[in-house]
């Protein structure tokens, strides 16, 4: 039998997802696909994640050349179709290509649409629909000031939260009085408008556009009610209309969409379309699950298996906005009288939940606040589940047995539906990994297509994963912070940084999952506090315990305290001090350290402040990932040996760095010669004197392994000597993971480029670092201050009851 | 339930004393509980971590359980169970807010019932 040529005009999501399926059911087709685009498959959803920042645009890729390779498939990238001819099936593009087709599927999406505004044509207007659009908008974000967003839909809130936290002021300008009229009712949009205003961004309801102002450049917007709203750029993103042209040109029957049947059929029994660009039972569908359900019985028909039918959609939505869970399914509208509401709203946590009952039926949802029911619901309405029982608990979803443990979601039913995008229940994930011994998400993801359309259900995709494998689970292999923040180091900063996220609850609530864990919260808690310059805001709940009362927790429970001695040098009335405090706290060890420092240890919480006030001291902080201390040896002062003045420059290092937070301890060393004996050269940072000079060393250590240090650089004078050693110390800051000792990060980097990007680096980067370790140390302080201010009453206190406390009685259940 | 009978509720702490995700030891004679301020609620278990002993009050809560600060072994505050860093089980309180007061039932406190994540899922967590 002759190959047919299946011709594909569009490389979009439902194109491709249709040849996916086409491709599953091994027919012989020679498949073209047209792009007008010129870029593989990608995944359309997720460019607001790429405004965002939370994804790169390389991460949205769906298919690869190697995919189209494999299927031999000939994708051909800037074709435009510009004409069909149906009699003599051949397909014009606008380069003057010809092609010829058996079978022709038309894949043409949307196209925005642009309401009739004077000026739309000004530099510094944007549509927001493909990558291009994307990488326009983020060059304008780099200079632009504010931004107004013409459209107050699903697509206008993404582009304004990925706009807003690229620094940028926006505001959003929606023609009627809600946002998103279309997904939600009015108690919705006020739910939405405060969750929306809560992020920074501006909400102006009932404005007509009427003008964008400005010459050549945008400079503003004007309404119909005469208002003005200076901007310097503007996104339009009022909606998409079905890109039916084509459709129109092959003679096919078109209304608002290229028309047609249950079996995916259009009027020409020759071309078939999908996705955004069809109308089926009179609904046009802008959602990536319909087009999904519609491509696997195109598939069908197509390739002469006719039968399976396409009988229409629940329409639902979820909102992508970090920090914002909305979801709206079905006819939540409830408008005609035999429709009945069950709803809940909690004004202060922005809880607001609707189902839409007829019949006993639920057929229609809406959740903001608090999506994590959507899919439950949304199965409900595709299965028309009669809800006689259990009424009143309808809203809340059975408690889980360990709150977001793995068997909270292998405790669902097997037909639950887990990725609403590609439609995969529960059931096929967990078979596909027994089946095929999965073991990583990005493998389920490969095999079913859970979690690649908008990304939502990854976590219970692990979940699920994690139960089933067991031991075989394998993370990903990018190198994120944590499991409970998914996201790479880098990548975490820069959210940090522009979407000026203050608290370690912030990060988690946002791009985490909600709880956190032992490492990532002290490792959030570093980060914050050195993106924001000490700007952010501190949660002591989230640090280790040493870091709540300034000293190190012991076998025991109690603690050890160790105060600042700059350089080793101490003096008589410190050691008098030391050695009053010792006998009136019964302190049962004191202990010279291997950091030329005076350990007292053995002491109770509660005594830590007090302590502290007798000593009159500043914390050595011995007990932090911190500037610990700065050793050395006797040098110039009073060695014949010496060739440097160590002493005053180690007290002088450790003055400059002394209370700063880095990514692991930091112990340093100055040495008046090369004979070493304060150990510089296995310190983290360290300074050699030399004839006419010094040696500044890095990532020297002596402890679990013995690295002896690398020379950053030599230099003759003291301050050029402290100065490379403040930009190490900054960079490393900056750039080492939290608990990366410096000898791991040198070791890393390569110190050729931490020289290139330290003391060889440009006056403005030395400027740069310098400048943020000022601004950091200008707001370092002494934690054991807080003995006289503590952050809280119970700082370092506990509860002792007294051994005749009086008990109230109470009766019955506990 | 049979017979009603009596619980001594007794004061640990007066409501609002203890940090939000924070825990304190509440010591009674022989028993000393690590009750924390989950936000909406507080829970109360064994204060000494079944591994060496370690205080748990003084740990990082994370969602419904705790890290304990000498070796991170995570302990669910629910059940008492040790979810990694290895197997083991501490003693949970009652714990019912009367009036101002965060009271614990000391008299009361025993081994939570085991959740079906297991005593030990995940792997041990030697990062801190």
């Amino acid at each position: 039998m002759e190959q047919k040529h299946l011709l594909v005009i569009g490389n979009g999501m439902a194109g491709m997802a249709c040849v996916d399926q086409i491709l599953k059911r091994k027919k012989d087709f020679i498949i073209t696909v047209l792009s007008e685009e010129p870029y593989y498959n990608y995944n359309r959803i997720l460019l607001s994640s790429v405004l965002a920042g939370e994804k790169s645009l390389d991460e949205i890729y769906i298919n690869s050349k190697e995919w189209y390779e494999q299927n031999g498939i000939t994708l051909c990238l800037n074709a435009k179709a510009i004409d069909v001819n149906p009699e003599k099936k051949l397909v014009h593009t606008e380069d003057g290509r010809m092609f010829a087709y058996d079978l022709l599927l038309l894949a043409t999406g949307s196209n925005p649409f642009i309401p009739p505004i004077e000026g739309g044509n000004k530099k510094g207007v944007f549509t927001f629909r493909n990558m291009a659009d994307t990488e326009n908008i983020l060059a304008a974000c780099e200079t632009a000031r504010h931004a107004v967003v013409i459209g107050g839909g699903l697509l206008g809130l993404e582009a304004a939260r990925g706009i807003s936290s690229k620094g940028v002021k926006v505001s959003v300008v929606h023609l009627m009085d809600r946002l998103m009229d279309v997904q939600l009712d009015e108690v919705g949009g006020q739910f939405l408008k405060r969750e929306i205003e809560k992020l920074g961004i501006e909400v102006l309801l009932n404005k007509n556009t009427s003008k964008i102002m400005g010459h050549e450049q945008v400079e503003g917007v004007l309404f119909k009610d005469g208002q003005v709203v200076a901007t310097d750029m503007v996104v339009i993103a009022c909606g998409i209309r079905p890109n039916v042209e084509l459709g129109k040109k092959a003679g096919l029957k078109v209304n608002r969409g290229i028309v047609v049947n249950d079996f995916m059929e259009t009027s020409d029994p020759a071309i078939f379309a999908v996705g955004e660009c069809v109308e089926h039972r009179e609904k046009v569908y802008g959602l990536v699950a319909p087009l999904y359900d519609q491509g696997k019985v195109l598939a069908a028909t197509i390739t002469g298996d006719k039968g399976p039918l396409y009988e229409g959609s629940v329409l639902a939505t979820k909102l992508k906005v970090m920090g914002i869970e909305l979801f709206s399914a079905g006819d939540f509208k409830a408008t005609e009288a035999d429709k009945e509401v069950i709803s809940y709203q909690d004004h202060s946590f922005g809880i607001y939940k609707k189902l839409v009952i007829f019949r006993e039926t639920v057929i229609g949802a809406i959740l903001i606040g608090d999506a994590a029911d959507a899919n439950r619901f949304l199965e409900m309405i595709r299965k028309r589940e009669r809800i006689t029982d259990n009424r009143q608990m309808l809203l809340f979803s059975k408690a889980p047995v360990v709150a977001g443990s793995p068997a909270d979601v292998m405790s669902r039913p097997d037909t639950d539906t887990i990725c609403g995008c590609i439609g995969v229940s529960k059931g096929q994930i967990v078979q596909a990994i027994r089946d095929q011994g999965l073991k990583s998400v990005s493998e389920v993801k490969a095999c079913t297509k859970a979690s690649s359309g908008c990304g939502t259900c990854t976590g219970l995709v692990q979940d699920i994963l994690i139960a089933v494998a067991g031991v075989a689970f394998q993370e990903e292999k990018k190198d994120v912070l944590c499991a409970c923040v998914p996201f790479p180091k880098e990548q975490i900063r820069l959210m940090i940084q522009t979407q000026k996220l203050a608290s370690v609850q912030d990060v988690l609530d946002i791009y985490g999952n909600g709880t956190g864990c032992s490492y990532c919260k002290p490792a959030l808690s570093f980060v914050l506090e050195e993106v924001l310059c000490g700007d952010h805001k501190e949660d002591r709940s989230a640090r280790f315990i040493n870091d709540r009362v300034h000293a190190n927790i012991q076998r025991d429970g109690t603690f050890s305290v160790i105060p600042r001695m700059r350089g080793g040098v101490t003096s008589p009335e410190q050691l008098r001090k030391i050695a009053d405090a010792a006998e009136k706290y019964k302190v049962p060890m004191v202990k010279v350290t291997g950091s030329q420092r005076i350990d007292l240890l053995g002491v109770k919480k509660e005594d830590l402040p007090k302590m502290w006030a007798d000593l009159g001291m500043t914390s050595g902080h011995a007990y932090a990932k911190a500037v610990r201390m700065v050793k050395s040896c006797v040098g110039t002062d009073f060695c014949r040996y010496g060739t440097q003045n160590s002493i005053a420059t180690g007290i002088k290092l450790e003055a400059l760095l002394e209370g700063l937070y880095t990514p692991a301890k930091v112990k340093m060393g100055v040495v008046g010669c090369p004979r070493n004996c304060a150990e510089a050269t296995v310190k983290d940072i360290g300074l050699v004197g030399i004839e006419g000079g010094w040696q500044v060393v890095i990532g020297g250590a002596a402890g679990k392994i013995v690295r002896a240090a690398d020379i950053l650089v030599t230099v003759k004078t003291t301050d050029e000597a402290l100065e490379a050693a403040l930009l190490f110390f900054q960079y490393y800051r900056e750039n080492g993971e939290y608990l990366e000792r410096s000898y791991d990060f040198v070791v890393r980097i390569g110190l050729e480029k931490i020289r290139r990007e330290t003391v060889l680096a440009s006056e403005e980067t030395r400027k740069g670092l310098l400048e943020r370790l000022a601004r950091a140390k200008a707001k370092a302080v002494n934690p054991w201050d807080e003995a006289a201010k503590p952050v809280h009453p119970m700082q370092f206190k506990d509860f002792v009851l007294p051994k005749d406390a009086e008990a109230l009685i109470g009766r019955g259940a506990l | 339930m049979s017979e009603p009978r009596e619980i001594k509720w007794f004061r640990a702490a007066p409501l609002g004393s203890i940090p939000e995700k924070e825990g304190r030891r509440v010591q009674y004679g022989e028993h000393a509980a690590a009750l924390f301020n989950l936000g909406r609620e507080y829970l109360a278990v064994d204060n000494q971590c079944p591994h060496k002993g370690g205080p748990l009050a003084d740990g990082i809560v994370a969602g419904k359980n705790v890290f304990c600060p000498l070796h991170n072994w995570k302990i669910n505050l629910e059940s008492g169970c040790a979810l990694s860093g290895g197997e083991g089980q501490v003693k949970v309180y009652p714990v019912k807010i009367i009036d101002d007061f965060i009271c614990i039932a000391f008299e009361e406190g025993g081994l939570g019932k085991e959740n079906s994540a297991g005593p030990c899922q995940e792997k041990c967590d030697e990062r801190l």
